[in-house]
């Protein structure tokens, strides 16, 4: 074996002919790879631009009004230009009804994609499938309806309340749960289910000890993604759960008012007619609590993917302890 | 703790194809049982019968009488969990589960199964059962640790101390050496002549040498071609079959003229 070491100052080393081959320009082929590096930062850069975009808006635009007073004040009272009134009760709304709606969708989500990659077998499984691809489809504007319309069956017309949206924001959450649940315990090595079934593990033992718990992060990823889905629901809330301006913390009794709809109404009621000698009106006093709600959405929304990434983490199959 | 395994008129099938055709053999207690034959003469499917493993696959089913100690295992009382906590298994890779730490895997058959059992006991077994798997010295310092950060020789083994922690009565082995390197296949070789004292082992292997290495007794299956059910061919003392099978094909088979 010789060694060889690359001789400073003597570039004619080796085989010319070799050399001459390898140190051949291909030019045709670098354009093409800087003309298609190019387009993918390109590409790249669109995507990134209005996102960097919205949160800019929506920080430059909300932040003004965006303080402790405006998060643990309702809307009671408020009329006009007046420099008052908060999100309070629209976060209380919010948080409730997604929670409920995530409440009746996990375990609906989550058992349908347990039976999907665990049991379900021919037909049956094959129309799951179907329909909860259809359910994927459904415009939240009907999902509201139905929720509606499912209620005032029981409860008579005109019915609104907390519960009700929480049920139309599960009919749009539901599929997604499913679905993404369903990747993940796909992704769920089958050695582990055939090492824990010959251990003498019964199956549903394995499904809840082994197949769940390797997937868990995972499975709250998808979870989290879902929420953020429907939390920003605007139209199946404005028909199932209404509009109010006071603190409503009953899910099963009256209206509530959510961040969407919050701001939806806010902006809706447009700028303020100050009459010229009133000291404390803000004409634009509606647009500033729509983009400060906005801000609160999204940053409810951050929190709840900073919790999910934390879950995962912590709960994330280790390789090096 | 070692039984007889006796199989009569074993025909198995994956829907409505049939894969392995015909088997009758013993195997005998306290003995090492080598299952050797070409790629697809239903070596590993054979062997999966043996604890009921087949059948977690879809459309999978068998005909037939597989008896461990005159009790049919697929008798219409028997249930296939209680036969795999008599009929341990050791899978081809390595799959000690990546949520638990050395000492979890090795109790995982009691702690899937939802049993208490106290610390002291628990830490017996899992002592008794890493030493019985010769990883004991290895890892004696490091339990909490993530099983799958071992390497794949130590991990094979802690998938062996995982099988012979619920104590089964049968070990089979689907062959546990082809993801390893020699030092670790051999070390697993080493620890199969000490287990087949305790336990009745049944193993698969591609290594002709390492059957004629650890088995007392060889099956030779093959299979007439693509779409044909394997069949055992012959099944006799390790020795006898590797100096004077009785049959032509394993004589071929184990001269390496195919396979």
């Amino acid at each position: 074996m010789t060694t060889i070491a690359p001789e400073a100052g003597s570039p004619q080393q080796g085989n010319p002919e070799l050399r001459a081959l390898l140190r051949q320009v291909d030019k045709k082929r670098h354009r093409v790879d800087r003309f298609m590096k190019g387009l993918v930062y390109l590409a790249f850069v669109l995507a990134v631009v209005p996102l960097v975009s919205v949160a800019w808006t929506v920080v430059s635009k909300g932040i003004e009004r965006f303080n402790a007073y405006f998060l643990t004040h309702s809307m009671r009272g408020v009329y006009g230009g007046m420099d008052a009134g908060g999100v309070y009760h629209a976060i209380v709304g919010t948080i409730e009804i997604t929670l409920f709606a995530a409440l009746i969708s996990v375990p609906i989500g989550l058992l349908t994609a347990i039976y999907l990659v665990e049991y379900g077998r021919g037909q049956l499984a094959r129309s799951v499938t179907f329909f909860v691809d259809v359910m994927t489809g459904i415009p939240s504007i009907v999902a509201g309806l139905f929720a509606y319309a499912l209620f005032a069956v029981f409860l008579g017309p005109g019915v609104r309340m907390g519960v009700v949206g929480s049920v139309a924001l599960s009919v749009l959450m539901i599929p997604v749960v499913v679905r993404s649940s369903e990747e993940m315990l796909r992704l769920v090595p089958n050695e582990l289910r055939e090492a824990a079934l010959a251990l003498g593990v019964p199956r549903w033992l394995v499904v809840i000890k082994v197949v769940l718990r390797t997937a868990v992060a995972g499975l709250v990823t998808g979870i989290m993604i879902s929420v953020a889905r429907v939390i920003g629901e605007t139209a199946p809330l404005l028909i199932t759960v209404g509009v109010i301006d006071s603190i409503n913390y009953n899910l099963f009794e009256g209206r509530m008012m959510t961040l969407p709809v919050y701001v939806y109404r806010q902006f809706q009621q447009g700028l303020v007619p100050c009459a010229p000698d009133q000291a404390n009106c803000i004409a634009t006093i509606t647009y500033d609590r729509a983009w400060a709600g906005a801000l609160t959405l999204i940053l409810i929304v951050m929190l709840l993917n900073l919790v999910a990434r934390l879950v995962t983490r912590f709960f994330a199959p280790k390789n090096f302890g | 703790m070692a039984q007889r395994i006796d199989v009569k008129d074993l025909n198995i099938y994956y829907s409505d194809f049939r894969a392995v055709a015909d088997i009758e053999m013993a195997v005998e207690p306290r003995s090492v049982t080598a299952f050797i034959g070409p790629s697809g003469c239903g070596k590993s499917t054979f062997l999966r019968t043996l604890n009921r493993m087949h059948e977690v696959i879809p459309g999978a089913h068998v005909q037939g009488t597989v008896a461990m100690d005159g009790v049919d295992l697929y008798g219409a009382d028997v249930d296939p969990v209680a036969v795999r906590r008599q009929v341990g298994m050791v899978f081809q890779r390595p799959n000690p589960f990546p949520t638990m730490s050395i000492a979890d895997n090795v109790l995982a058959g009691v702690r899937l199964n939802n049993k208490r059992i106290s610390k002291g006991d628990a830490q017996d077994m899992v002592e008794q059962s890493l030493k019985g798997a010769n990883l004991w010295n290895e890892v004696k310092d490091r339990l909490d640790r993530p099983g799958s950060g071992l390497s794949g020789g130590q991990q094979q083994r802690l998938c062996i101390a995982r099988a012979i922690a619920v104590k089964p009565q049968v070990l089979l082995m689907d062959e546990p050496c082809s993801a390893l390197d020699p030092i670790s296949t051999l070390a697993i070789e080493d620890l199969i002549a000490e287990l087949k004292s305790e336990y009745t082992i049944v193993i698969v292997t591609h290594n002709m040498q390492q059957a004629a290495r650890v088995s007392d007794r060889t099956a030779f299956f093959n299979l007439a071609g693509t779409g044909q059910p394997g069949r055992l061919i012959e099944i006799d003392d390790t020795a006898t079959i590797f100096s004077a099978p009785r049959e032509q094909a394993t004589e071929d088979y184990i001269s390496g003229r195919f396979g």
